[in-house]
């Protein structure tokens, strides 16, 4: 059949990434001429479901007692036995981790072809085709899927919603799945990272801070800097395997990826993986010593300066502009 | 503790984007003046390797899937003091898919025999596919956490406790062995230096060289999972406003007053 499955995890809610992932699979299942089913993981909440059904053609949650916390292996098979249900042309994930890791091997038990990190799905010559960034970004490519279905993570936040449409609601269904305990992997902590506001994802101002810091303390002074502007914390890399900061505030290709309307880049150089990360910002502005460093080729506008003279005065100065 | 690393031989990512070039006809990119390296996150992944034999005891297998020449990222493995070396060679099919190399490491893996945990790197640096684990995993009929960072062995016999990476923190996974890790950075897994000495001793030590007839992959099979289409340079450079001003204090203003404006029209 034509249609395309809309992989969700219930507990993020009705996101920008889950109205991103709808939106691409709409636009996918009305290309092929097929339906859009929507399929719910976990404990979902109205919005979401609301949200879905205005989206696609069917929504199914998937819930019970295994699927109320995220296990590999249970999500997993939760997800090939909806999926061999409904027999798609296309399975569509996010770019979250979960999903990043399911997808393989998704499409693995269904005997498709996976392919990630895509900036657009289109169909020709009956083969999926995925645009995607490789070598860092420094090209872009287009895959071919040979199989059937295609599964893919895309860069759900960077996708389109769903245009608003004259189309009933789509059926909501609770699907109770008969799923067999998996003993080999066990979840048995999760540490979610206090951070306050918004997730990075969905920030809308951005404070990001690289190797050219030196060390940990000056990324006080740039949370300073972002908290009188109320932007969001970021790194490069390089500033995360030093240990300054938190793997989760990485930032590029295989870091998050964020799309502010403003992201401040401090004594980072801008290579092509970072640049993977927040090349979907509105505005990119730098301040760095080095008037070469190729972040500039990516900035609207951007400072020559070392940031130790900087940082300080300007938020002494976006605290009076506030 | 049985540990497979799986390790992938790579066009240096780290080259400036100004010396980058495709040949899009070919849909690959030039070597030109490019080193191969091994890729960074199987040395992440081989660094977690060495600590937990270095900690534990066992044996650390390093194997990887390419042309002679990427003999290079093994005999730079030994050099870190993985025990053995396996080279698949694969002089058939350049730049093949995943699934196919992900058959591949199965069968080179099973005739291996007695494994406790394979390790990948979450992506590589070239092509970023992200994808070989998982198939991995899946060939072998095993268990797979992706984005680790570390691993121990648990309290059970046959376990591991690993710390793996979400977007939003960690997880503690116990997962019972074997199981198929995918690697990700930390600044605990930031690969070591070999020794000099070590250098010189890699060169003397056996690699294993397996073909993929004797381990019945036929590389006419590659790249039927997907096959790239097109590959091509973006263009897509902003022109910068260096921000000019007679002061310190009036480049600050001016940088402020930029900022300000786009917050106001939020
Ligand atoms: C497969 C792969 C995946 C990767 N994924 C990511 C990723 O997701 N995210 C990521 O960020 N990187 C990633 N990288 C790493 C990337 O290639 C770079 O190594 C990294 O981004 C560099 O970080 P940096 O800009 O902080 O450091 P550097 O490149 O060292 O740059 C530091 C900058 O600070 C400037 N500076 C120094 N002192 C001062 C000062 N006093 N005042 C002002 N400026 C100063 C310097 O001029 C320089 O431009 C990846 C690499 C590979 C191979
Ligand atoms: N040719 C290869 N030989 C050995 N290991 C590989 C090969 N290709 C991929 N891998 C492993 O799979 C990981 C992820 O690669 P990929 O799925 O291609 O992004 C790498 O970090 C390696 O650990």
């Amino acid at each position: 059949m034509p249609d395309v499955v809309c992989s969700l995890l219930g507990w993020a809610g009705f996101d920008r990434a889950a109205q991103g992932i709808l939106g691409a699979g709409r636009r996918l299942a009305d290309s092929l001429g097929g339906k859009l089913r929507a399929v719910v993981l976990g404990p979902a909440d109205d919005a979401l479901v609301a949200g879905a059904a205005a989206a696609a053609d069917s929504v199914a949650i998937a819930d019970g007692p295994l699927l109320a916390e995220y296990n590999p292996e249970t999500f997993l098979t939760a997800l090939a036995t909806l999926s061999k249900r409904l027999a798609p042309r296309a399975v569509l994930l996010g770019n979250d981790t979960y999903s990043q890791e399911l997808a393989p091997r998704l499409a693995h038990r269904l005997g498709g072809s996976a392919a990630g990190d895509a900036v657009d799905v289109a169909v020709a010559g009956g083969q999926l085709r995925v645009t995607r960034g490789v070598y860092g970004g420094k090209a872009t490519a287009v895959i071919a899927l040979r199989r059937a279905p295609g599964v893919v993570w895309v860069r759900a936040r960077a996708m389109a919603p769903a245009e608003a449409s004259g189309r009933p609601a789509g059926e909501v269904e609770k699907v109770s799945l008969d799923l067999p305990a998996d003993a080999r992997v066990q979840v048995v902590a999760r540490q979610v990272e206090a951070k306050s506001g918004v997730r990075l994802e969905d920030a809308r101002l951005i404070v990001s801070g690289g190797r050219g810091l030196g060390g940990p303390e000056p990324f006080a002074q740039l949370q300073a800097l972002a908290d009188v502007i109320g932007a969001q914390m970021a790194a490069s890399r390089a500033a995360c395997d030093a240990g300054w900061v938190p793997p989760s505030w990485q930032v590029g290709q295989t870091g998050k990826k964020v799309a502010p309307e403003l992201y401040i880049a401090i004594a980072i150089s801008g290579a092509s993986q970072h640049i993977m990360g927040i090349a979907d910002s509105k505005v990119i502005s730098a301040i760095n010593h080095d008037a070469d460093a190729p972040i500039f080729k990516h900035c609207r506008f951007g400072l020559v300066e070392d940031y130790q003279k900087v940082v300080g005065p300007l938020r002494d100065r976006l605290s009076r502009n506030q | 503790m049985n540990i497979v690393v799986c390790l992938k031989q790579i066009l240096d990512p780290e080259i400036p984007a100004r010396d980058f070039r495709v040949d899009g006809e070919k849909r690959e990119a030039e070597r030109g003046s490019a080193n191969l390296v091994t890729n960074i996150f199987c040395e992440n992944a081989l660094e977690t390797a060495l600590q937990i034999r270095d900690a534990h005891g066992g044996k650390i297998t390093a194997i990887t899937c390419g042309p002679e020449g990427a003999e290079d990222v093994l005999r730079k493995a030994m050099a870190l003091r993985a025990d053995e070396a396996v080279l698949v060679v694969n002089d058939a099919a350049a730049n093949p898919d995943p699934l196919f190399v992900a058959r591949t490491l199965a069968a080179a893996i099973r005739k291996l025999g007695d494994v406790d945990v394979v390790m990948v790197g979450r992506e590589a640096g070239d092509w970023g596919a992200g994808q070989t684990g998982g198939l991995l995993a899946e060939e072998l009929g095993l268990p797979c956490v992706s984005f680790a960072e570390s691993f121990e062995p648990a309290s059970a016999a046959g376990t591991v406790r690993v710390k793996r990476q979400i977007d939003s923190g960690w997880e503690t996974i116990e997962a019972a062995t074997p199981v198929v890790l995918s690697i990700t950075n930390h600044d605990k897994n930031v690969p070591r230096i070999p020794k000099t000495r070590d250098v010189m001793q890699s060169y003397r030590k056996p690699l294993v060289k397996w073909t993929l007839a004797e381990l019945g992959i036929d590389p006419g099979t590659a790249n039927s999972y997907y096959q790239v289409a097109e590959l091509f340079i973006p263009q897509k450079e902003s022109r910068c406003e260096f921000i000019e001003g007679d002061t310190l204090e009036a480049k600050i203003d001016e940088f402020a007053r930029r900022v300000t404006d786009i917050i106001r029209s939020m």
